[in-house]
């Protein structure tokens, strides 16, 4: 490329990334400039963390060139590529908890004297870079463990603008942040952006982009689908741009709309600042979904249900009585029986050298003893029921849970909740990163216990999960549910909007603001 | 936030609670001996005190660099073995086959380290199964040297290091054979004392301001936080292990200046390699990593040892003894885990 002009500083031709046969990336021609904010839009799973992960040094793509003025500019690891001035603030702090902060905001590169860490210069320096976000407030002696979440996110944001970068990408960084801090960073950027930096924005919030992008570019299925600038396009056509992801798994059909007795009822829940004022309820024989963009609260209400949690606010009523559970034994206990498939199947569902029977009967174990040993009869028999319900293909049930595919491993987890016979079934993500055909079982059997008299509180970061299975779907924001759907109304389009916080398409076409709070 | 800033020493005080007590704690417990002492305040009991506290705190001091990185250093007991082993051969002539015989030891000490370091980083086995297994090859390697107790060390070096600064001056003749005036107010120090500070100052400081030193405090913080901001994460591994074969080495050569003679004592080697660990949870390191310093660690060998001074002169059966310091040890690591009491996602206690 010789012909660089302010327009293609950073440009990345023809980029794909697989992980095992999914595509993360294919074919990604991307550009962006210097001195403007360019925002990223999908949403979850079109490929936005692939392609920051690859600008920034994580992860190398397959296929594909990068260069940043016309240099090749694909680096092998997070330092390399921020000494070439690619500065990115990932969504996951990258703050060491019992260093300080001036520690931490110098950690890559301190100021020395002799040799040695010069703290005075450190902390000075520390001082300097909070000025320049507006966090005089923080003392940079302080430990990053003795900060509330929200600074830790400055501290974050200090911390990369001490690189002095040339390319700065945010991902997410604003959402843990006050909304005081949150005109500081805007301030900041602006800066950044008259310095003639390269911006690039990643965030859920589209009143974040009206605000600030120049320009964006929608990304769809691991796709660069079109790049325009701000104004261009309306709510509606860009909601419009993010849909169209193909059909990949059919549902079982649905029930017809009926009103069940609610079994499971949540009253103005909240936790820390993640939840806020949650109400919802699932009635007997009901799937309801819970959808959103990731990380709006949705774990943490399944936790929150399953007792794990300390401190949480609010009702949660289960077949008419108010309980307050405070840990997963007590809400296995509560009746009906309540059980969570989590999030991680690898930590936090599966004990991975065991082996497989001993993982289904792991959560049921009170049922299958005689006295205080394990009755080996009633075991195998739960076993051989379990394996042939959910039809697992397995070896031997003696073998480790670990030697199974990952969508057999999510069955044993299901299968070992299922054992508890549970009335409440909380899912967290169930089918990700599993096969086709293992999804559409698992639809499958989630119709049959509804049906059977469960109520099924069901979080996916699937779309089409949520419309093909789910007789309802509560849209999470920000910790808030901002939208039901049911129904006709459950569509992708009405979903995304909402995940989006924006207006339902088709009421007006684009500017309008939705607020909540 | 506050608008008016916290002193310096506050933040210090508020960030090192659990070292603050310890250090009171030690100066109370250790003047009570004192006043009970027939000879208490006096040099000679202090020689002896400082005598019985060098080669653990040495030991506890290497531990605290495997354990601030959030690892375990199980062989910190035996490389000082085979270092005290290893002097009795080396330490016996004087002049500079004396010198050259403490560069070799403190070289062996050193490498034995970073053997186990090589070990961790490159074998990618854990911290406390590798050194469980090297431990054992330096016992070997030290009953290999001295098959029976035995050896000889040069007379002047046994009684310089373990008496007062004046005798080690005289015996060397410096400062007017320690007699010089302005020499007089250290020279009733333990020579044992200011080699410590000294160790301390010259080999923890520096390190604990270098930025290797910072990236194993770091590792233990957020290993995934470190690695993603750049930092070097393997030469602060191989680091943390080659000081702790160091300071190991360093306590094994005093070892055997105090004893005059080696012994590879394979229990002796256990014991402190556990009391080591003792020491820097007392010393308020997290045993997770991340925070605490050898500073402490030195001052929770002060504690151990004070502990057993005390049954010395009060006639406390010694049989109690254990107990005692398994209730000091009991009682520091409760401090440590008072965070706990905080966390609100109790998912986050199992990660």
């Amino acid at each position: 490329m010789s012909h660089s002009s302010s327009d293609d500083f950073l440009v990345m031709k023809g980029i794909s990334k697989r992980y095992g046969g999914v595509h993360a990336l294919q074919d990604v021609n991307f550009k962006c400039a210097r001195g403007k904010i360019h925002a990223v839009l999908g949403e979850n799973g079109a490929g936005k963390s692939t392609l920051i992960k690859i600008i920034s040094g994580v992860v190398q793509p397959d296929q594909g060139i990068m260069t940043i003025e016309g240099k090749p500019a694909l680096y092998t690891s997070p330092s390399a590529a921020n000494d070439a001035g690619i500065v990115c603030i990932f969504q996951e702090l990258s703050l060491m908890p019992d260093l300080t902060v001036a520690d931490n905001i110098s950690i890559a590169n301190p100021p020395r004297k002799y040799g040695f860490i010069d703290q005075a210069a450190q902390i000075h320096r520390a001082e300097e870079l909070l000025a320049e976000i507006g966090c005089e407030d923080v003392d940079p002696r302080l430990r990053i463990r003795d900060l509330p979440l929200s600074r830790r996110q400055m501290i974050e944001i200090a911390k990369a603008l001490g690189k002095r970068p040339k390319v700065l990408i945010l991902d997410e960084a604003t959402s843990a942040l006050t909304s005081g801090d949150v005109e500081k960073v805007y301030a900041m950027l602006a800066r950044l952006k008259a310095e003639g930096v390269a911006i690039l924005y990643i965030s859920h919030r589209m009143h974040e982009i009206e605000a600030l992008a120049d320009d964006a570019s929608v990304f769809r299925n691991g796709r660069h689908i079109e790049s325009f600038a701000k104004g261009a396009k309306s709510n509606d056509e860009i909601v419009q741009l993010m849909i169209g992801r193909e059909i990949s798994a059919h549902f079982p059909p649905k029930p017809a709309a009926r009103t069940t007795k609610p079994l499971l009822e949540i009253k103005n829940l909240s936790w820390e600042n993640r939840l806020h004022n949650v109400s919802l309820s699932v009635g007997r024989g009901e799937i309801v979904g819970l959808g959103g963009l990731d990380g709006q609260g949705q774990k943490e209400l399944l936790l929150s249900l399953f007792g794990v949690l300390k401190r949480v606010s609010g009702d949660v009523v289960i077949d008419g009585k108010p309980h307050k559970l405070t840990s997963p034994r007590e809400a296995k206990a509560a009746s009906p029986s309540i059980a969570l498939v989590p999030e991680d199947r690898k930590t936090e569902g599966l004990m991975l050298p065991m082996s497989i029977a001993e993982n289904l009967v792991i959560a049921s174990l009170d049922d299958l003893s005689s006295g205080p040993f394990v009755d080996d009869a009633k075991v195998s028999d739960a076993v051989k029921s379990a394996i042939a319900r959910l039809q697992i293909k397995i070896g031997s049930s003696d073998d480790a849970v670990s030697t199974l595919s990952g969508g057999n491993q999510q069955k044993v987890v299901i299968a070992k909740w299922l054992m508890t016979k549970p009335g409440i079934i909380l899912l967290n993500d169930p089918t990700r990163g599993i096969d086709v055909g293992t999804k559409q079982e698992i639809y499958r059997l989630l119709r049959e216990l509804a049906d059977e008299g469960a109520a099924i509180l069901f979080y996916s970061t699937d779309y089409d999960e949520l419309i093909g299975s789910c007789d309802r779907v509560a849209i999470l924001y920000d910790g808030r549910v901002v939208s039901e759907l049911e129904g006709d109304r459950i569509t992708e389009k009405n979903i995304i909007a909402a995940s989006l916080n924006i207006s339902a398409a088709g009421h007006t076409a684009g500017h309008e603001r939705a607020h909540h709070g | 936030m506050d608008n008016v800033r916290a002193s310096g020493s506050t933040i210090w005080f508020r960030q090192n609670t659990g070292f603050a007590v310890i250090v009171v704690l030690f100066f109370v417990v250790y003047a009570l001996y004192h006043l009970a002492h027939p000879k208490g305040f006096s040099s000679q009991v202090f020689i002896q005190n400082s005598n019985e506290v060098f080669g653990l705190a040495m030991v506890a001091m290497a531990q605290t660099v495997p354990v601030l990185m959030g690892g375990l250093d199980l062989s910190v007991g035996a490389v000082m073995t085979l270092v005290d082993c290893l002097a009795s051969h080396l330490l016996e002539g004087s002049g500079w086959s004396l010198f050259w015989g403490i560069i070799v030891c403190l070289l062996a000490g050193t490498a034995a380290g970073l053997f186990n370091g090589i070990i961790v980083v490159y074998g990618r086995i854990q911290p406390i199964i590798a050194t469980l297994a090297t431990g054992a090859i330096y016992i070997g390697l030290a009953l290999f040297l001295r098959p029976i107790p035995g050896g000889k060390i040069n007379e002047d070096l046994n009684w310089s290091f373990t008496n007062s600064l004046g005798d080690a001056a005289e015996t060397i003749g410096i400062f007017d054979d320690g007699k010089a005036a302005w020499f007089s107010p250290f020279a009733g120090l333990p020579t044992a004392f200011l080699l410590l500070v000294i160790v301390a100052i010259v080999v923890w400081v520096p390190f604990r301001r270098s930025v290797t030193g910072r990236t194993v405090y770091a590792i233990g913080s957020a290993e995934g936080a470190a690695y993603m901001s750049g930092l070097n994460i393997n030469r602060a591994k191989l680091a943390a292990f080659t000081m702790a074969g160091l300071f190991s080495g360093i306590g094994g050569i005093f070892m055997a200046i105090q004893t005059s003679s080696g012994n590879a004592d394979m229990p002796m080697a256990g014991s402190y390699t556990l009391s080591s660990i003792a020491s820097v949870v007392i010393g308020g390191t997290s045993l997770l990593g991340g925070s605490g310093s050898a500073i402490g660690s030195i001052f929770g060998t002060l504690i151990l040892r004070v502990i057993s001074f005390n049954f010395r002169i009060f006639d406390i059966p010694p049989l109690l003894q254990p107990l005692f310091e398994g209730i000091v040890l009991l009682a520091a690591v409760s401090l440590g885990a008072l965070s706990i009491l905080r966390v609100k996602n109790q998912l986050e206690l199992f990660r």
